[in-house]
């Protein structure tokens, strides 16, 4: 029953992964006044790189990093729970808490740097830096709001977090929380104007530069069901979990138009930049919000 | 026998039919995947590669057909070489190519790319690409305008599609010791490693 369970919850962040990433080229297309590619389209583009053939080899470590990847990306998923009551699309979540599945969120960026440290490419190298360096200053707000929500909850359980939020969620009690957790989240998901990492035009594609074929389709699976991962923390944590499907595709959806929107018309910070506003204004914010408490 | 237009287009078909009916299902979904996600390196060699950023920006967009440029050789399918190649230049294009993997496609932007164009008397460009690279699709003009581009790209997308073994990157493969005498004229001592070896177990 577990199992299926699991199964199901998967197959369904591989969906909406790609069905989101497809969504959010499409929508930036439309603010940049184009029609942009169909919904499916990275899909077509996964499946395509599936069946191209992988051309560079530098040892085994090089090919770890994408799976290091990819174990933390379908671990989370697993350990998230999808509804908020019931039996039924809880996958692993009864046996796992909020830490842990923090713990696994910092598991990706660790494989990429492994992966990418084997190849040497200097472009993977100087994103990968740039990316555990923003990385440290993405957590402390991140961190600062969900310690807040443990307090408030009184537990690092998912299910005790619901239960504080079935008469009015979190981004309501504690917008500033909220705020706080939100701005580090369109960091965490790679959107503007934190997207130093893979940043085109200055780093290429970043840590993916050495990778191509089925490992760079891997990275590709792996980053689109995380960043569904990540939407389904942020429902759980500030939106009060989804009481069905439609609640969860309604509420995720949300969040990932605000966050599309934000992130097609706000230009790049420097990685100096990013660090310091997210050091300033949402630890603050964090901060603040703590001691409201 | 029938005349015009459609008997030429019916002719058409009819090769199609036969290329795909020796085909099994799997492979042509693979083509038809392979022909509607293209990544494409853009090599800016020439003065034609001013007219790339407008195909891939919102005046036209080409997106809409699955085509994206990536930065880096490993990832992409498709290299556009834009216009006219001095040896020095070609010397870059041959090693971006060999480091693409398979399958890939070459589009030779521009009449430089076929017979040397305007420059065919120049005194340090190269008059054809395909002495020296497989080119699969030539896009003429001095310079190509967006839409002959994308007409080029579409046409690809229907060579890809058929899947054919007439493919560029096969051709470089069974006649490399044509291409690398070519390139060895040219370049002299200079010319790069060769990259036959790597050929080796591939199909
Ligand atoms: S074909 Fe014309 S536009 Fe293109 S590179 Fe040659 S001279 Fe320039």
């Amino acid at each position: 029953m577990v199992l299926i369970d699991c199964f199901l919850m998967l197959l369904l962040a591989y969906g909406f992964g790609f069905l989101y990433y497809g969504l959010y080229r499409n929508l930036s297309a439309r603010v940049h006044g184009r029609f942009g590619p169909s919904l499916a389209q990275s899909f077509f583009d996964s499946v395509k790189l599936f069946v191209k053939e992988q051309s560079t080899t530098f040892g085994w470590m090089f090919y770890a990093g994408p799976i290091i990847m990819a174990t933390g990306a379908v671990l989370n998923v697993l350990f998230i729970p999808f509804i908020n009551h019931g039996d039924s699309l809880q996958g692993l979540s009864s046996s796992a808490n909020l830490i842990v599945v923090l713990y696994l969120m910092v598991l990706g960026p660790l494989g990429n740097a492994l992966g990418v440290g084997s190849n040497g490419n200097p472009f993977g190298v100087m994103g990968i830096t740039r990316g555990l360096t923003r990385l440290i200053a993405l957590e402390l707000p991140f961190y600062l709001a969900v310690i807040g929500v443990m307090i408030d909850a009184g537990s690092a359980d998912f299910s005790a977090i619901f239960e504080a939020q079935s008469q009015e969620m979190n981004l309501l009690k504690h917008p500033l929380l909220f705020m706080a957790a939100f701005i580090s989240f369109l960091g965490f998901m790679g959107k503007s104007p934190f997207d130093v990492v893979g940043a085109p035009q200055e780093v290429y594609s970043g840590p993916a530069t050495e990778f191509s074929g089925k490992f760079f389709a891997l990275l590709l699976s792996q980053s689109a069901m995380f960043s569904f991962a990540k939407l389904l923390l942020m429902v759980n944590l500030f939106l009060g979990g989804a009481d069905d499907l439609g609640d969860l595709v309604l509420k995720t959806f949300v969040l990932f138009v605000a966050a599309t929107f934000i992130g097609s018309v706000y230009a790049r910070f420097s990685t100096i930049q990013s660090v310091e506003f997210l050091m300033r204004i949402p630890t603050l914010l964090g901060i603040v919000g703590l001691a409201l408490l | 026998m029938e005349e015009g237009f459609n008997a030429y287009r019916q002719s058409l078909e009819s090769e199609e039919q036969s290329i795909k009916s020796t085909q099994s299902v799997v492979e042509q979904a693979i083509a038809w995947f392979r022909a509607h996600s293209m990544f494409v390196l853009a090599y800016g060699t020439g003065c034609g590669a001013i007219e790339m950023p407008p195909t891939f920006t919102s005046r036209y967009d080409i997106e809409r057909l699955g085509v994206v440029g990536v930065a880096t050789p490993r990832q992409a399918d498709i290299l556009i070489v834009s216009g006219y190649c001095s040896p020095k230049t070609l010397k870059r294009v041959i090693r971006s190519y060999e480091q693409m993997s398979d399958p890939k496609y070459i589009i030779g932007l521009g009449s430089c790319t076929i017979n040397g164009g305007m420059y065919w008397d120049s005194y340090n460009t190269i008059k054809k690409l395909d002495d020296f690279l497989p080119v699969d699709m030539y896009v003429n003009g001095c310079m190509p305008r967006p839409e002959a581009l994308i007409e080029g790209f579409v046409k690809l997308q229907e060579k890809i599609r058929l899947n054919s073994s007439e493919a560029g990157y096969i051709k470089y493969r069974d006649n490399y010791a044509h291409y690398r005498a070519n390139q060895e004229r040219l370049f002299g001592a200079q010319v790069a490693p060769s990259y036959e070896e790597n050929f080796a177990g591939m199909n």
